[in-house]
């Protein structure tokens, strides 16, 4: 009965203007008060400045019109959008138009391998064609690729909220940078070793905190994580403080050494590689026995104790490969930058990856490979906005959760085949 | 006589100041279909908790064992190895994971039967292999008998209420065990299907030999398929024996109808 | 993100001189402490309030804080150049700053938390990061990332006996908080609006159930909440005499940790753990190691969540099946 108020309700012209009132002139009484409202609340911070040494006093009106202006249209969107969202509710399931762009693409073999092949053959080629400044770029895309996905395997996957994720980042990152300071150990060695540390401190930090409920392990981890960056700002004598390590060594290949160009080349295919390398295992995890039980986990803690998973077992797990991840990205990261501090591995670090695996789709592999693309490539081009980056992550990440909890893209569970068949793996998220 | 596979004697539970469990014995034996019935809020599902290791029971013992093996103490341990060991249940108020499919929810169950780990997972070997393909044959027969197959790919929270509640069956049944325990699995279902989760718990005890501890409010239900019934009223164990002594049971009557009727 | 860095390893608190015998050293870092649980107290309760009744960190109550903060430091200015005196400054700032941190605490819960009512646990909480995130970076835009100085408002007076061990900015936060905190404990035990809030925190259902507007009962914790917020905000902000964009979020973890060690939902929990928080990082960075300050309070965090995470004062939760 209600659904075909609704539908109606959708069909109606102007329901853009009157989604969730009335009439269009109750939505507009709204809009005024919201634009009103706005207008009252920014007030002080937009629209005045002070300097309270010289005693001057700059008023900025044009900003209170700006808000005014702003929050009137926006209302009428915010309005539209949980109506939409009220719509949706009842069907079973909605796709989004990227979501059924890239199911159809996939749905036929050719135009997905195609597909697969532009993207690829755009990648190897990318270096050649892009400049170093570029390139550079890519490469942080790409490392944040690989951190979204590895988080991915605690937040999306086991539903465990780590936000002290970075720290795992700044123990690869800090490792190399002293081991090669040090003991002039190579970048390849470190990699893997780097993989190894992550995963130890996983479970150095996961064992005392894992029995704790969802949004206090989240604080706990973002006290880990903070406690770990005032060690490297305090601990002087080992880590250098503030000023950090510099002149890390790039990478080699068969003991030949880049030039700095082409050194930016050979790192980008490096991360590319390790990024492949990422995509493939956390595939190959999340529909595994193992990536069953952390989805387990993350539904329903109670159920899936019930039916003899191990919960500290499985937590770990999750904890230590999503730091593994992170602790080889460290090592990336450092061999890029070739300079290190504590200023790299602050909170906010740990809040954007955060938002890729947010916003990008938690537990879906996809997603959070275009929330990488789109969060992290989208300021560096549109620089106008670079400023307004943290600000455009923040409103982002509750519009997600108010509007799309899924995120851009959503997570497909595989569907199985049965009757002696081989499994068809036909969906990965 | 055969021996039972869940003994529980004078177990005990206290939640602050209030007992919600009173001196409960209670024995199941190999292949018995035993219920326990009482009053809303009589403790029956803190009883599940407390032998399935969700609580720890204030005091009191809690033995199982599969009829063969020797019996095992199991108060305090993880819910987790008691399923391990062979007890599993399903809930009172569903708690399938809604955001899986009916096929994966029965996966999930054969978790503690399973062993490929992460190397498995990402080398995909032959065993690997050969164990998946296992698990999802295994899950889908198990779907198959509580006529859930045509559903397999479809996500859990989609379905209907009551076909929810035979999923839970077929999960817990995955996870192979000895003993099933359900809590009110014929609550918000109609008559029909209440008749055709009758025929399926009644087929899963003389196919698999599994015996079954049940909740039920239905009275009807529960008379027909038990072979002894315990009743709880208010924490303590008030009567116990066949349905049929069970409903001459004055004390059972009075607990049903409230209390003050002396002539009933 | 290099200037956020340097922002954190600012200090909450600024010490006075240091010369004196050991008994005022004490004394100066016991007052210097009650002055900084003081303010973890004013902020602990808006997360006690708001976790006691829908289960919530919420995240961006630190910005609401430097928000407050910030408001009071517009006002100030503006009545400066207008040529108020020092105090009707101080009484205005403190007003519309609350008035302000009110309204925000209000928009908040409407846009970021209540359409999320009845989602899965971490949804709220990551749209509580988010909106923290943003609120942040609006201030950081819109007014700068500098540090700002703030105008000293509390005004001198001589304490005596006392000069030199504590100052009378510190006497007047001191006693700002009690009455504050006297205050909110009475208005919870005998108001109307604050018998409905323990009611809605004990059982949300019921209190519906018995005619309580549980809409008005989670706004009115949220403006309760940010109002404390915004009188800690300016009083420290005047104390101190700086403020920037990124105050509010260690004194929110800190606070944050204040209320988990009381016991998180519980008022007079929030104001004892305050109090113990407060007075352990000063003695700690007063006689161990000021290097240190923050570790102090994370590493306190950290062990209460893992050996007691139900705090002093609150219940351990049991968790129905
Ligand atoms: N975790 C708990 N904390 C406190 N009381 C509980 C808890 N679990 C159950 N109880 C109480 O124990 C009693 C029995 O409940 P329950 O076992 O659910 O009854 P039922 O027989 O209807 O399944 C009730 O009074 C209930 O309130
Ligand atoms: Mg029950």
């Amino acid at each position: 009965m209600n659904n075909n108020i609704k539908a109606d309700k959708g069909k109606r012209p102007l329901a853009f203007f009157s989604a969730g009132c009335d009439s269009a002139a109750h939505a507009l009484r709204r809009s005024v008060l919201v634009a009103l409202w706005f207008m009252f609340l920014t007030f002080p911070i937009m629209v005045i400045k002070v300097d309270t040494v010289n005693k001057t006093i700059d008023w900025r009106w044009m900003n209170l019109l700006w808000i005014g202006i702003g929050s009137f249209v926006l209302s009428f969107v915010w309005r539209w959008l949980l109506e939409r969202k009220e719509l949706q509710k009842d069907q079973v399931s909605t796709e989004g138009p990227v979501e059924r762009l890239l199911t159809s693409a996939s749905s036929i073999p050719a135009a997905k391998w195609s597909l697969l092949a532009i993207v690829g053959i755009a990648a190897l080629v990318f270096p050649h064609l892009a400049g170093m400044y570029q390139t550079n770029i890519m490469i942080s895309c790409l490392t944040y690729v690989a951190l979204g996905l590895g988080l991915n395997i605690v937040v999306g996957l086991a539903g465990l909220l780590d936000l002290g994720y970075v720290a795992f980042y700044a123990v690869g990152a800090y490792a190399y940078a002293l081991m090669n300071m040090h003991f002039q150990i190579g970048f390849w060695t470190m990699l893997p070793l780097g993989a190894v540390l992550g995963a130890i401190c996983g479970i150095l930090l996961g064992f005392p905190v894992l029995r704790l409920r969802g949004d206090y392990l989240a604080i706990v981890t973002l006290g880990f994580g903070e406690i770990i960056r005032l060690v490297l700002e305090n601990w002087g004598e080992v880590t250098m403080g503030p000023s950090g390590i510099s002149g890390i060594d790039r990478p080699m290949l068969f003991g030949h050494k880049f030039g700095v160009f082409d050194s930016i080349t050979f790192m980008y295919y490096i991360m590319l590689g390790l990024m492949i390398l990422t995509i493939f295992f956390v595939n190959r995890l999340q529909n595994s026995r193992i990536g069953r039980a952390w989805l387990a986990l993350r539904e329903d803690e109670i159920a899936c104790q019930a039916m003899g998973i191990d919960r500290t077992k499985t937590k770990l797990m999750a904890f230590a490969l999503g730091a593994t991840w992170a602790g080889m990205a460290g090592v990336v990261f450092a061999a890029k930058t070739t300079f290190i501090n504590p200023a790299s591995f602050t909170f906010w670090e740990s809040a954007i990856i955060l938002s890729v695996v947010v916003i990008g789709g938690m537990g879906s592999v996809r997603g959070v490979i275009l929330g990488a693309l789109v969060l992290i490539l989208l300021p560096e081009y549109l620089r106008a906005f670079s400023e307004f980056r943290m600000l455009i992550f923040g409103a982002t990440m509750v519009l997600v959760m108010v509007f799309r909890p899924q995120g851009l893209i959503r997570a497909k569970r595989k569907v199985y085949t049965y009757m002696g068949r081989k499994t068809a793996g036909a969906e990965h998220g | 006589m055969v021996s039972p596979v869940l003994n529980v004697q004078d177990i005990c539970m206290d939640f602050g100041g209030i007992r919600a469990l009173d001196e409960v014995n209670l024995d199941v034996k190999a292949g018995e279909i035993v219920a326990l019935i009482g009053p809303n809020g009589a403790g029956k599902t803190t009883f599940f908790n407390c032998i399935t290791g969700i609580y720890k029971p204030t005091s009191g013992d809690v033995v199982v064992g599969r009829s063969g093996d020797s019996p095992r103490r199991i108060n305090g341990i993880k819910p987790n190895l008691v399923t391990e060991i062979g007890m599993a249940r399903t809930f009172q108020n569903i708690r399938l994971f809604p955001s899986m499919t009916a096929l994966e929810n029965v996966m999930i169950g054969t978790h503690c039967r399973t062993k490929s780990g992460i190397w498995g997972a990402i080398s995909h070997n032959r065993k690997a292999r050969v164990e998946e393909q296992e698990i999802i044959e295994r899950s889908y027969h198990l779907l198959e008998l509580v006529h859930l197959e045509e559903y397999a790919n479809e996500l859990a929270c989609n379905l209907p209420y009551g076909k929810q509640r035979r999923l839970e069956i077929a999960r817990a049944m995955a996870t192979d065990p000895f003993l099933l325990l359900l809590d009110e699995p014929a609550a918000g279902m109609n008559p029909h299907e209440t008749i055709e989760l009758k025929e399926l718990v009644l087929g899963i005890r003389d196919v698999y030999g599994i015996s079954i501890l049940l909740i039920e409010h239905d009275m009807k239900m529960v008379m027909s398929m038990s072979d002894r019934i315990f009743v709880l009223d208010y924490g303590r164990l008030i009567s116990h024996g066949t349905p049929q002594e069970v409903s001459g049971d004055p004390a059972v009557i009075k607990a049903y109808l409230g209390e003050g009727d002396d002539d009933v | 993100m290099n200037s956020r860095g340097q922002a954190a390893a600012c200090p909450l608190i600024v010490y006075g001189n240091r010369i004196g015998t050991l008994m005022e050293y004490f004394l100066e870092l016991f007052f210097g402490g009650l002055t900084r649980g003081s303010i973890y107290a004013l902020i602990a309760l808006g997360y006690t309030m708001v976790y006691g009744i829908i289960e919530l960190i919420n995240f961006a109550h630190g910005e609401i804080y430097m928000i407050g903060a910030f408001t009071g430091l517009i006002v100030a200015g503006v009545l400066g150049a207008l040529g108020f005196p020092g105090f009707a400054i101080l009484v205005l700032a403190v007003i519309v700053a609350v008035i302000y941190s009110a309204a925000y605490g209000f928009t908040i819960e409407k846009i970021a938390y209540k359409p999320l009512r009845g989602a899965p646990r971490l949804s709220p909480l990551i749209s509580a990061i988010g909106m923290s995130i943003f609120l942040q970076n609006y201030v950081m835009l819109a007014q700068t990332s500098d540090f700002l100085p703030f105008p000293s408002l509390i005004p001198e007076f001589k304490i005596p006996g006392l000069t030199g061990i504590i100052t009378s900015s510190e006497v007047v936060i001191v006693a700002v908080t009690v009455v504050v905190c006297v205050a909110l404990t009475l208005f919870i035990k005998y108001g109307k609006l604050g018998k409905a809030m323990r009611a809605t925190a004990q059982n949300r259902k019921m209190a519906q159930l018995v005619g309580i507007s549980v809409n008005t009962v989670i706004s009115a914790t949220f403006v309760i909440g940010s109002s404390l917020a915004a009188v800690g905000g300016v009083l420290i902000a005047s104390h101190i005499g700086q403020i920037n964009y990124y105050i509010g979020f260690i004194a929110g973890i800190k606070a944050f940790t204040a209320a988990v060690l009381g016991g998180i939902g519980s008022i007079p929990g929030a104001m004892l753990g305050a109090l113990i928080l407060g007075l352990t990082e000063a003695f700690a960075t007063g006689y161990v190691s000021s290097d240190y300050e923050d570790v102090f309070a994370f590493a306190l965090l950290v062990l209460i969540l893992i050996f007691r995470p139900a705090g002093i004062m609150g219940k351990q939760p049991t968790q129905k099946v």
